[in-house]
């Protein structure tokens, strides 16, 4: 029992000294650490953002025409829109919508993508692989904000359909990414063995090959919430996401175009905060990447 | 050459029928009559029912699929709902323009991308290289629409220096319509006046399109000039004296057209992607603001139609670039030749 307690204890200090590497090869770029930090204050003002913004009640169909287009203040400090509400507290809840969605959607679309790319990867060679790819091709066969504006259309166009729209056209890219990756680990030694020893085909895929996938993966999503929350905003921008009153930062960007230049502040405000998520989920990705470089070779 | 040009047609073809399916599945998996929508409340009961069998919406999916499929394989894409003409005939009027801006935008992001990946290649280190990585990082992670705001903003609306939104301000004649391209018909007609404007016109929104291709081909170039100058052939042509502007263009920018040609593929499916934004901003009256607006209607047949006309153009881009990229690239085309 003693031995075994030390053997857990051993796992244990070599995955910290693992993840102490990591965060030095991260932490090596100033920049990397820069991103986190805005990324941790995002998502904090994001999670309780009806408890800390200035006018909470003004993310949702408030008007006070009294203080309609007032320019940024200590009051206001990205202003007011044109129905009188409070930019930076629409801002503030506009990253919630953000965030969600691109929760939401990687939920939705990383475990069908990782599946499928799983299935395809350790079948390759017969049908099943074919019919699989092909599949993932199809969807591929159109840009995926294309195919994602077009799917949210003919549903009703509302948060909820924008985000499954979105997944609709993301998860191909996972199961190319995942497919890739198991053809090359199928045909490794540790791989092989355990088929002879009779390891049943579900431990060989999840506990076996998809862990040497994380790496890559884990930047991929980091990366990609940037993308899909980019995509979200885009959608709402349209037209084709939250709808009004909902405070989606796409929204907002195209409500207070129709304002300029005299209001610039109700649409320069929500887009400089679509730049800087994006901008900060990039520079962890990056990070991400750096942290588990030398962790493939 | 021939053999892997088929066999990628082939491939396309299949796909394409794939995606038929898919787009046509959803759109009439999605709650709502089509022939009522067509007709509008007013129709009766009676004038509904005989559209629906006219448009086969009574008969099984398949069957309804077989139909679609050979109208659509004989040009006819339907009727939209938008501008009560037929689809075929609204993307005769919408693609040119569309066309005329990717073109632009590809011109000015190839021209300006070079430019600066060599310039920051070059001069590796220096002030320059590091303000280029900065904005070219910073180019990618900006959406195209914020690019495209931004631009309106302070060019057109604060400093005035160049003009708001459309193709052609309100009070100039159109040229006679030959191709569709403004900047061609206005030259053939021989109005240069137009032909200036015209191009003004075009200059922001093939901005805000280039913005985030030109961070990517400048990249790309730079890392490429950075990998071919510390091989030995290089130093070679240094050694022996031949100014630095032939080593540059002859010798070291050869290589990264074959990484560039790659790229501009990929980036293909992005350009026509962020063009549905650009023109949305700049109320350019093209394809994909004809698209956003069929969208925004929920106009089922145009939809379809957009989606299949951008997986075709998507699919035949894709095949031009791989075969350009054997011609220019002799290990590729051995390779595919073996395999």
């Amino acid at each position: 029992m003693n031995s075994r307690a030390e053997a857990t204890l051993a796992v244990w200090q070599v995955r910290w000294k693992g993840l102490s590497r990591g965060w030095y090869r991260y932490s090596r770029n100033p920049l990397h650490v820069v991103g986190l930090v805005v990324l941790l204050l995002i998502g904090l003002a994001a999670g309780l953002a009806p408890y800390i913004t200035p006018y909470p009640e003004h993310a949702g169909p408030y008007t006070n025409f009294r203080e309609a287009g007032l320019p940024p203040s200590k009051a206001h400090w990205f202003g007011t829109d044109r129905v009188g509400r409070d930019v930076f507290t629409r801002v503030i809840f506009g990253y919630r919508f953000s965030l969600l969605l691109g929760i939401v959607v990687l939920a939705i679309s990383v475990p069908v993508g990782v599946l499928v790319g799983l299935i395809a990867g350790y079948k390759s060679g017969t049908w099943i692989e074919t019919v699989l790819m092909r599949v993932t091709d199809i969807f591929l066969s159109v840009p995926p904000l294309v195919l994602a504006m077009a799917v949210a259309a003919m549903l009703t166009p509302n948060l909820f359909n924008a985000m499954l729209a979105i997944s609709i056209s993301w998860w191909p890219w996972y199961s190319r990414l995942i497919y890739g990756m198991t053809v090359s680990l199928r045909e490794q030694y540790f791989v092989r063995e355990l088929e002879l020893t009779g390891a049943s085909k579900t431990h060989i895929l999840l506990r076996e090959i998809l862990p040497n996938c994380l790496g890559p993966l884990l930047t991929k999503l980091t990366l990609d919430m940037g993308f899909a929350i980019l995509m979200g905003a885009t959608l709402s921008f349209v037209g084709l996401g939250a709808q009004p009153p909902t405070p989606g930062l796409g929204t907002m960007v195209a409500e207070g175009a129709k304002r300029l230049p005299a209001e610039w502040w109700s649409t320069i405000f929500p887009a400089l905060a679509i730049v800087g998520v994006i901008l900060a989920f990039n520079l962890v990705g990056d990070g991400l990447r750096d942290a588990f470089a030398e962790e493939e070779v | 050459m021939v053999v892997y040009i088929v066999k990628r047609l082939l491939q396309s073809i299949l796909v394409l029928l794939g995606l038929s399916l898919l787009i046509f599945f959803i759109a009439r998996v999605v709650p709502g009559d089509p022939a009522r929508a067509a007709l509008g409340n007013l129709a009766t009961e009676e004038q509904v029912e005989r559209l629906r069998a006219e448009m086969h919406l009574d008969k099984p999916f398949f069957v309804q699929y077989y139909y679609w499929l050979v109208s659509v394989l004989h040009g006819d894409l339907g009727r939209s709902l938008y501008t009560q003409r037929p689809v075929t005939e609204d993307l005769m009027q919408f693609l040119p323009a569309t066309v005329e801006l990717m073109l632009f935008a590809t011109l000015i992001s190839l021209v300006v991308g070079q430019t600066m990946g060599v310039l920051s290649g070059y001069f590796r280190n220096s002030w320059f290289d590091g303000m280029f990585r900065v904005v070219s990082y910073v180019g990618v992670a900006t959406p195209p629409f914020v690019i495209a705001i931004f631009l309106l903003f302070v060019f057109s609306q604060l400093l005035g220096l160049a003009p708001g939104v459309g193709r052609l301000p309100l009070t100039m004649m159109e040229p006679t319509r030959i191709t569709g391209f403004l900047v061609l018909d206005s030259l053939i007609a021989g109005r240069l006046d137009v032909t200036l404007v015209a191009i003004k016109h075009l200059l922001l929104p093939a901005f805000s399109l280039a913005i985030a291709h030109i961070a990517q081909e400048g990249r790309i170039t730079r890392s490429s000039l950075i990998d071919v100058q510390q091989k030995d052939y290089i130093l070679a042509h240094q050694v022996h004296g031949i100014r630095p502007a032939k080593v540059i263009f002859k010798y070291l920018l050869k290589p990264s057209i074959v990484p560039t040609v790659t790229v501009m593929g990929m980036d293909f499916a992005f350009l026509l992607s962020n063009a549905f934004l650009v023109e949305v901003v700049f109320m350019w009256p093209g394809f994909s603001r004809y698209a956003v607006n069929a969208m925004l209607s929920k106009d089922l047949n145009a939809i379809v139609a957009v989606v299949l006309v951008i997986g075709l153009t998507v699919a035949l881009v894709n095949l031009l670039v791989d075969v350009t990229i054997a011609f220019l690239d002799p290990t590729v085309r051995i390779r595919r030749r073996g395999g």
